[in-house]
């Protein structure tokens, strides 16, 4: 293991400590993968456009053991206040990666178990193919396992992830699996939050079985210091649906990555998404959707609002196997600069093995309508309130595709709260 | 005291494709209170320049002239602040506005002109009170209400939706801005009918207009000739219908 150490160098130096003191075969193989491979760069074609120099030069440390409970009970406040129902719905809360049984509320009719207790790699996320992998992989020390058994709805899960630090960053990397079995139901609403300055680093193994339907919204409210990179990967079945949507507002650099998987024929995917960012944030939302079966469908729509210096970035590729005929596919990424210091970088993709599919993409940039404006401002209404509700706007109709009714009000009272009375120019 | 509206040698230009277009030359225009007015004129002729100037839209670089509304100088006003003394433009070719409901864009508006104006906002039961009975004297159907701002409207839809707001804001000055294109005769009626109910001695309109028939039900006041950006010609009812029988070139041939 010692062998290992003179490998680390960048980044990949600020987790040497930790990463040479690992036991278990899994742990061991993802620390070579990452000692060959260190973290990716922008020469690194996935990470061209989201630098990890935000990583810092101190080092990361695995988080202390006891936290504040009054911060992680502020936390938990604000995320349960931003709608009435959240309060009710089952969840199951990580403080720092570790679960945290006082601040939790388990659902009764899914399955539940703690990676601490039980460790589960899961079956599709490979050390070997992506270092942040590697790294949640050498590195985990607890997550959410979560099945929801055949047949059976499971209602609302809340997942949420609250990071507590100090000046002296820490990072954790919690590994989640959740299987919604054959002709299951489950809505899981996601959310991460917290304060100080941080590293997360989850990765979701997700199993959407034949006939199973998931609803996925993610809501990043990160601190303001913090880095959050997760990688997210979905198996769909036959007939099953994947329906996921990701907002994106908080955090210094953010990468929201899904790797969604149509293994079975007819299929379906979402993977839709909303980004509102402002001064010198980053936001990355990175997609590969494989249509590996015949007669399935994926959509993606993302929109992108960037004030101040903030940069969003839009990786999405859609990859069509020479087996996935009557592929219908639909990507669309669109981004309102508010300012002109602000950035979008869009890299969409086809890449089409089969003869009778349906694909389309299409990407646009602008700022705000002036017609609209006047429009608005010719009604009365003053200009910073017009500038917010078209802002409010262009971002709803992205929140209009989440289907879970709850997920929704949740999402518009999160940017509601945050965003109130917002749209003057920075 | 000045006039409810007084335009005096307004000269207004745009910049298109980096080309500097003068649009209005020199208007002069004055409305009474409580009366109707209108502008007809060839195509280009700056009629509808005039009412986007008025309006305050700042595409349009005022290079000359005046205008007043209630002695305040209009043209230093924001859009806003003119809606909230009282103007209102109806617009030709209304603006769609995606993801905006219309409900809310409705209640924004007029709780923002009644805020501006020192009168109490309305609240959502009161507003949509309010605002069902606009639409049923409009012969709209109720799910405009619900529907994002004129979009998948027709545009008979777009147009009533206009007289809507206009009902809604209460202007004492109203510009209506071609808003007879494209009505059948049952709309349009019903569209001169919403004018109509707020025709009062403190309500003054402007109408721009290609056809007699919306003036059948309206009967303005006067009537305005506008070419090459001027009014040319002024006179009484009459010469609307005039216009409409034997066009502008003989008028135009007057002035040349």
């Amino acid at each position: 293991m010692n062998a290992l150490s003179k490998d680390m160098s960048g980044p990949l130096a600020l987790f040497a400590n930790r990463l040479n003191t690992l036991a278990g075969p899994e742990r061991q193989a993802a620390a070579g993968a990452l000692a060959r491979t260190g973290l990716p760069d922008r020469k690194s074609e996935a990470w061209h456009y989201t630098a990890l120099r935000a990583l810092g030069k101190q080092d990361y440390a695995a988080p202390p053991a006891q936290v504040d409970d009054g911060a992680v009970r502020a936390l938990l406040d604000e995320v349960l206040r931003a709608h009435p129902a959240m309060a009710g719905l089952p969840r199951v809360v990580f403080v720092n990666g570790r679960h945290a049984p006082a601040f939790s509320a388990l659902p009764d009719d899914v399955d539940l178990a703690f990676f601490a207790q039980a460790p589960r790699f899961g079956l599709q996320a490979a050390p070997d193919r992506d270092p942040l992998v590697a790294l949640n992989t050498a590195l985990a020390e607890d997550g959410l396992y979560l099945r929801v058994p055949a047949g059976v709805d499971g209602g609302h899960v809340m997942l949420v992830s609250l990071g507590v630090a100090g000046a002296e960053p820490v990072s954790f990397h919690p590994r989640h699996t959740v299987v919604v079995e054959k002709e299951a139901h489950l809505r899981l609403i996601c959310v991460q939050a917290g304060q100080g300055a941080y590293f997360h680093n989850p990765v979701t193994d997700i199993v959407v079985e034949d006939g199973a339907r998931l609803e996925h919204v993610t809501v990043q409210t990160e601190a303001a210091q913090a880095i959050s990179l997760g990688t997210l990967y979905a198996h769909v079945g036959h007939q099953s649906v994947y329906d996921s949507f990701v907002l994106g507002l908080g955090g210094q650099l953010a990468r929201h990555e899904v790797h969604a998987r149509l293994g079975a024929t007819r299929g379906v995917v979402h993977v839709n998404g909303a980004q509102r960012l402002a001064g010198q944030q980053v936001g990355d939302i990175t997609s590969v959707i494989t249509h590996a079966a015949s007669d399935c469908t994926s959509r993606q729509t993302v929109r992108n609002v960037l004030d101040g210096h903030a940069r969003g970035v839009f990786q999405g590729k859609v990859l069509v196997e020479r087996v996935a005929q009557k592929t219908d596919g639909y990507q669309m990424n669109q981004a309102l600069l508010l300012s002109a210091d602000a950035e979008i970088d869009a890299k969409p993709e086809l890449e089409i093995y089969a003869d009778d599919v349906r694909c389309s993409h299409g990407a646009t940039v602008g700022a705000l309508d002036d017609e609209q404006l006047f429009y608005l401002r010719s009604r009365g209404i003053p200009e910073h309130e017009a500038r917010q509700i078209l802002i409010d706007a262009f971002l709803d109709e992205t929140i209009a595709l989440v289907t879970d009714a709850t997920a929704q009000t949740f999402c518009r009272a999160v940017l509601a709260a945050r965003f109130a009375g917002k749209g003057d120019v920075a | 005291m000045s006039q409810f509206l007084e335009i005096s040698g307004l000269c207004a230009r745009i910049d298109a494709d980096g080309q500097e277009k003068q649009i209005l030359r020199g208007v002069d225009l004055s409305i009474p209170s409580g009366e109707v007015h209108v502008i007809m004129g060839p195509n280009g002729s700056g009629k509808s320049t005039l009412s986007y100037v008025l309006a305050g839209r700042e595409d349009y670089e005022v290079t000359a002239g005046t205008a007043t509304f209630h002695g305040q100088d209009l043209l230093a006003m924001e859009p806003e602040e003119r809606a909230a003394a009282g103007l209102f433009l109806a617009f030709q070719s209304p603006i769609e506005l995606p993801g905006v409901n219309n409900a809310n864009f409705l209640r924004t508006a007029v709780n923002a002109v009644r805020r501006a104006r020192g009168q109490e906002e309305l609240d959502a039961v009161a507003f949509l009170k309010m605002a069902r009975e606009a639409a049923k004297a409009l012969s709209m159907a109720p799910d405009m209400l619900k529907r994002n701002v004129n979009v998948g409207f027709s545009g008979g839809e777009k147009k009533r939706n206009e007289v809507l707001q206009m009902t809604l804001l209460q202007p004492t000055f109203a510009i209506l801005d071609e808003t007879d294109s494209g009505l059948d005769v049952d709309a349009l009626r019903i569209v001169a009918e919403g004018v109509n109910r707020l025709r009062a001695p403190t309500f003054s309109a402007l109408v721009i207009t290609h056809h007699q028939k919306l003036l059948d039900y309206l009967v303005p006041d006067r009537i305005h000739v506008m070419a090459r950006g001027r009014i040319i010609l002024s006179g009484g009812p009459e010469l609307a219908r005039q216009i409409d029988q034997e066009g502008y070139t003989k008028f135009l041939a007057e002035v040349a």
